[in-house]
């Protein structure tokens, strides 16, 4: 593993972009890591806390509609492959296509949002808060820390889409379009895992 | 490849422009590594400054300085100050940001856009601990549960502060992990890295993984205080220990995050003064990550009287004893490195003998602590006091002092008065040893920690302490005035006075901004000293 | 490093001190090694001149394998030892005494086999094995005993334990080991080692509150001086004037006092016996509603005696 040659001096000494590409994708990965770990701290106090309370975790999460779980969950799968069908269109150059896919992909992203949104209503409405029990706090903390990185990421894609439309990304360079997928992929996977443990406990 | 205008910029230093706001949007990581360098120096001097207040205090048995409530609230910001806004990003974010790509060979981090905005992420996190002095905390800079929970005092501005300065180390640290992965210059392979670089990867890698458990952590707490969530409160089936094991899940790697850097710089400084190699490169560069992948199983020694099992009291206590030898094998190494070298005492290589002997003192002790039986009596005692100060001290900061010394020449381009820095290490030595070695004799003879006021069998260890306090501040002030000082009005420094073979040395003092005419190609390690041949073992 | 252990007042202590010494021994060998040769070597190379010749030495893989084998063994001999020693400060005998712990912000409170109850003075009978039950009312505390060599944090909503078996007979500091607010300092009790003959008259002196010792030949004002002084009240009431937790005793008398609820009262005798049995009921104005309630542990004749030390108080 060997570092590829650096550009020669240059006012702004930009880098080599296969340099750049890789620095790329290596650095969004290591922060994705970041983000399961911090996710990792909610759900190791979920795993304790289920294991000593089973009965008031099994008891507890029957409230909750699983309707509203699961739309959300075939929300989130499609904008997934969605984003991952505006990567390879611009990866062959469609520039239009690209645009399409990812502001479908936005549209599922305000859509998980609004779900949500109802969501909690009907939960207050059921008087179902934070402090209920141990199982809505980290109900509550789950859902909303994933939300809120739902509305980074959809943040993360509307200024992509618009460099798109723009015409900054091509067959050649299109990094960005790469890592926000990723990001956007991270935050799909959290709620995959998020689903079952809160929804669909036995 | 020459270039007419790379030329003619070579010899402008990094320093120009010298416009605000040049500096306020740069990206140029020798700018922002000094932008770290004054912000955590001045929390430093603050956070010492109320340490001396706390040791004024405890002249004597009564609270008759201040209140026992100012008392708490002083060693709560000393401990939050010291470690969130100093020493963990500290010694990583300024020296690393300064010298990782000059000693790497590159012009700059792999993202130097990001690079800015983790030095503006950690400046928002100090306004926000500018907010929360208005009502300070109370709970010491672990903010345990209960009390955490429940104390009148503003507990999340601080918190939320640390969290926000969270974000700050994660992203430098995976900057400086992308750029150690893709910017080396041509031959410089991994085994040719400086050691500073090993070190830095390592702390790296801590700060990554382990910084997003103590935001969780915080954002739990404030969870807790806003929503009652319960977590930590045995009335609602919480589990106030379950804060314990996040709080240190992170803050024992943490420590590392602290040391490491300091290894990585004794690592350099002792070939060039003794004029040898380093001895043991390999042990050195693969014991820091030993060190970074253990420091994650050890977290439990913080809480051997907490309540835990004596299962995992013996596992832990087993793993503490590991992480303590890769740590020996350095000590060893750097002590062979002096062997039949040719070593010269300026004050860069005082900090960094005087490192060796104080951490040596620090390590020891931390033995006794993880030792299970010994540990009770000891913890929570002055005993973890001195232990704690002698490693960050004694470790991190006399190897923070000593790159100010060793590199100075090259980041300010200036020399300093080298005969008052050796009086201002003489005391900070002797005032630093004064002060915490009784505290070892407090601890055994069974005196708390956090303690306003005491019994008066504990006076004179206490005074003694307190007196060294004003020698260690002395000798600090001494430091810093005359490093100021330089940089004023020093005189101009030579590229390389102590002729280091490595990258950084072979620019201009200081370098300009794009550090290198043309990118070097590396055909050895940087410790080739008194190479005679290439056939030579 | 011996000179400066307390004594040994514990069978525990005995163990716990030998593993410390071994170490020490240890610690203090390789400190010594380090040293020595750091100095020696600092000293004893010196540059003479620029052109010092350096021999090319970048490592030895036996001297590395010596010095990361021994000091492994070491930490193995200290870490089984350690717990050795550590498995029987956990497991107390099975005829141990016990006694009940009340920790609370900032008072030790202690509650014996025969219901008798303690405020921030233990009694022990001397060769006796005792356990302690322990837990908290509020935050996290830490029974401490330095001349035992024991400590366990006090938690709240869960007992945790601690045993030993006094050696000597005398008075021994006890101290709160876990930061727990304002008082923590303050939070501090003695543990007395009785024989078995003053054990047992202790023990025989009267239920529901061992009254302060000779209570019989004080005037009512020491009397209350020494339940100010024994019984926590210290923690939270200056008698100087200055505010701590709760207000200062000093002037307090005859003096009237404004509650949170915006009435006024005066500071008579009833009103003092009222805050030390219900003292939520009347809260002062700018105070938190944190006082305990003394109702079963303070006698009529202490809380008299209270009264009368805060009349003097001028």
């Amino acid at each position: 593993m060997d570092s590829t040659v650096a550009s020669h001096a240059e006012e702004h000494h930009e880098l080599d972009p296969v340099v750049e590409y890789e620095s790329s994708k290596l650095g969004m990965w290591l922060f994705l890591g970041t983000e399961i770990l911090l996710f990792g701290g909610l759900f190791a106090a979920y795993a304790i806390y289920r294991a000593r309370y089973p009965e008031m975790f099994a008891e507890q999460h029957r409230e909750l509609d699983v309707w509203f779980g699961t739309i959300n969950t075939f929300i989130l799968l499609f904008s997934s492959f969605t984003m991952a069908m505006a990567v390879w269109s611009i990866q062959k150059g469609k520039q239009t296509r690209t645009v399409i896919f990812m502001l479908i992909t936005i549209i599922c992203g305000l859509a998980f949002g609004i779900n949500k949104y109802f969501e909690y209503a009907e939960d207050f409405h059921k008087h179902l808060y934070p402090q209920t029990s141990i199982f809505y706090a980290l109900y509550y903390l789950m859902t909303g820390l994933h939300m809120i990185h739902v509305f980074v990421g959809l943040t993360i894609l509307s200024v992509i889409t618009y460099l798109t439309h723009k015409g900054k990304f091509n067959e050649n360079y299109n990094t960005p379009i790469e890592v926000g997928g990723l990001y956007w992929h991270l935050v799909d996977v959290i709620w995959i895992y998020l689903f079952p443990l809160l929804y669909l406990i036995a | 490849m020459s270039n007419g205008a790379a030329t003619e910029t070579m010899n402008v230093s990094f320093y120009e422009p010298k416009s605000i706001l040049s500096w306020v949007l740069t990206t140029d990581h020798k700018r922002i590594g000094l932008m770290y360098l004054i912000t955590i120096s001045t929390f430093f001097l603050i956070a010492g400054g109320i340490a001396m207040l706390m040791r004024y205090e405890l002249l004597t048995p009564e609270s008759d300085f201040v209140s026992p409530h100012t008392y708490n609230v002083l060693f709560t910001l000393h401990g939050s100050i010291m470690v969130f806004f100093f020493i963990v990003p500290g010694v990583a974010a300024s020296l690393g940001n300064f010298l990782i790509p000059l000693m790497i060979g590159a012009r700059d981090v792999a993202f130097p856009k990001l690079n800015l905005g983790s030095y503006w992420i950690y400046l928002v996190g100090t306004i926000i601990l500018l907010a929360a002095l208005l009502q300070p905390a109370d709970t010491g800079w672990t903010f345990y549960t209960p009390y955490s929970v429940k104390t009148g005092t503003d507990v999340i501005l601080i918190t939320f502060g640390v969290f926000v300065l969270g974000f700050s180390s994660i992203l430098t640290g995976l900057n400086f992990i992308v750029t150690i992965h893709k910017l080396r210059a041509p031959g410089m392979t991994w085994d040719r890295l400086p050691l500073f670089i090993w070190s830095a990867y390592a702390t790296s890698i801590l700060q990554l993984l382990a910084t997003p458990v103590v935001g969780i952590t915080l954002l739990l707490l404030i969870a807790e205080r806003t929503l009652d969530i319960g977590f930590f409160d045995p009335a609602k089936g919480g589990d106030p220990i379950l804060f314990q094991n996040f709080f240190w899940f992170y803050s024992h790697p943490a420590v590392y995050i602290m040391v490491i850097p300091a290894f990585g710089i004794i690592s350099e400084i002792i070939p060039v003064f003794s004029r040898k190699p380093i001895f043991g490169y390999k042990a050195i560069a693969y014991s820091s990550f030993a060190i970074a992948i253990i420091s994650f199983f050890v977290w439990m020694h913080h809480m051997f009287v907490s309540g835990i099992s004596q299962t995992a009291a013996a596992i832990f206590s087993f793993l503490t004893m590991l992480v303590a030898i890769p740590t020996a094998i350095k000590v060893f190494n750097w002590v062979a490195t002096l062997y039949k070298g040719s070593i010269s005492l300026e004050s860069p290589m005082l900090y960094a003998l005087s490192f060796i002997f104080l951490f040596t003192i620090g390590g020891l002790t931390g033995v006794y602590l993880g030792t299970l039986a010994v540990d009770v009596p000891l913890h929570d005692t002055y005993f973890v006091v001195a232990h704690m100060h002698y490693v960050m001290i004694g470790g991190t900061v006399f190897g923070f002092f000593g790159a100010l010394h060793f590199w100075y020449p090259k980041w300010f381009g200036k020399m300093f008065n080298e005969a008052v820095a050796k009086l201002a290490w003489f005391l900070i030595f002797v005032g630093f040893n004064v002060t915490f070695f009784p505290q070892f004799f407090l601890g055994v003879e069974g005196m708390p920690r956090r303690y306003a006021s005491y019994p008066p069998q504990f006076q004179t260890l206490h005074e003694i302490s307190t007196y060294g306090s004003w020698i260690l501040g002395l000798g600090i002030f001494i430091m810093t005035v005359n490093l100021i000082a330089g940089v004023i009005g020093g005189k101009k420094a030579p590229q390389n006075p102590y002729n280091s073979l490595s990258l950084e040395w072979q620019v201009p003092s200081p370098p300009p901004h794009e550090n290198f005419h043309e990118i070097p190609t590396v055909t050895d390690w940087t410790y080739g000293y008194g190479k005679k041949s290439k056939t030579e073992a | 490093m011996l000179s400066w252990l307390p004594e040994e007042a514990s069978n525990l202590a005995g163990k716990v001190d030998n593993v410390l010494l071994v170490v020490t021994v240890v610690s203090v060998f390789f400190f010594l090694l380090i040293s020595v040769f750091l100095v020696y070597y600092a000293l004893k190379y010196r540059r003479r001149s620029d052109d010092d010749h350096t021999p090319y030495i970048t490592g030895n893989i036996v001297i590395e394998v010596i010095w990361t084998v021994v000091p492994s063994i070491l930490l193995m001999i200290f870490f089984a030892w350690g717990y050795i020693e550590f498995v029987h400060m956990k497991n107390p005998p099975k005829d141990a005494t016990e006694v009940n712990v009340t920790a609370r912000q900032w008072m030790w409170e202690f509650e014996y086999y025969d219901g008798k109850k303690t405020i921030n003075e233990l009694y022990v009978q001397k060769d006796r094995p005792v356990r302690m039950i322990m837990q908290s009312e509020d935050v996290i505390h830490s029974f401490f005993v330095p001349a035992f060599r024991v400590k366990q944090d006090v938690l709240p909503g869960r007992y945790t334990q601690l045993w030993f078996t006094p050696t000597k007979a005398g008075d021994f500091d006890l101290f709160c080991a876990e930061y727990c607010g304002t008082g923590h300092s303050q939070m501090r009790a003695v543990v007395h080692v009785l024989s078995p003959e003053a054990f047992s008259r202790w023990m025989n002196k009267g239920k529901g509150g061992a009254e302060v010792a000779e209570a019989a030949e004080l005037s009512p004002r020491e009397r209350g001086k020494k339940v100010y002084q024994e019984k926590g009240c210290s923690a939270c009431h200056s008698i100087d004037g200055s505010p701590v937790v709760g207000p200062t005793f000093k002037g307090l008398y005859g003096h009237k006092v404004e509650l949170e609820s915006g009435e006024t009262v005066t500071a008579d005798e009833n009103y003092i016996r009222h805050s030390v049995l219900e003292p939520q009921a009347q809260i002062v104005k700018g105070y938190q509603p944190v006082m305990p309630s003394f109702k079963g542990k303070l006698s009529d004749k202490e809380i008299t005696g209270v009264i009368e030390y805060i009349k003097s108080l001028k």
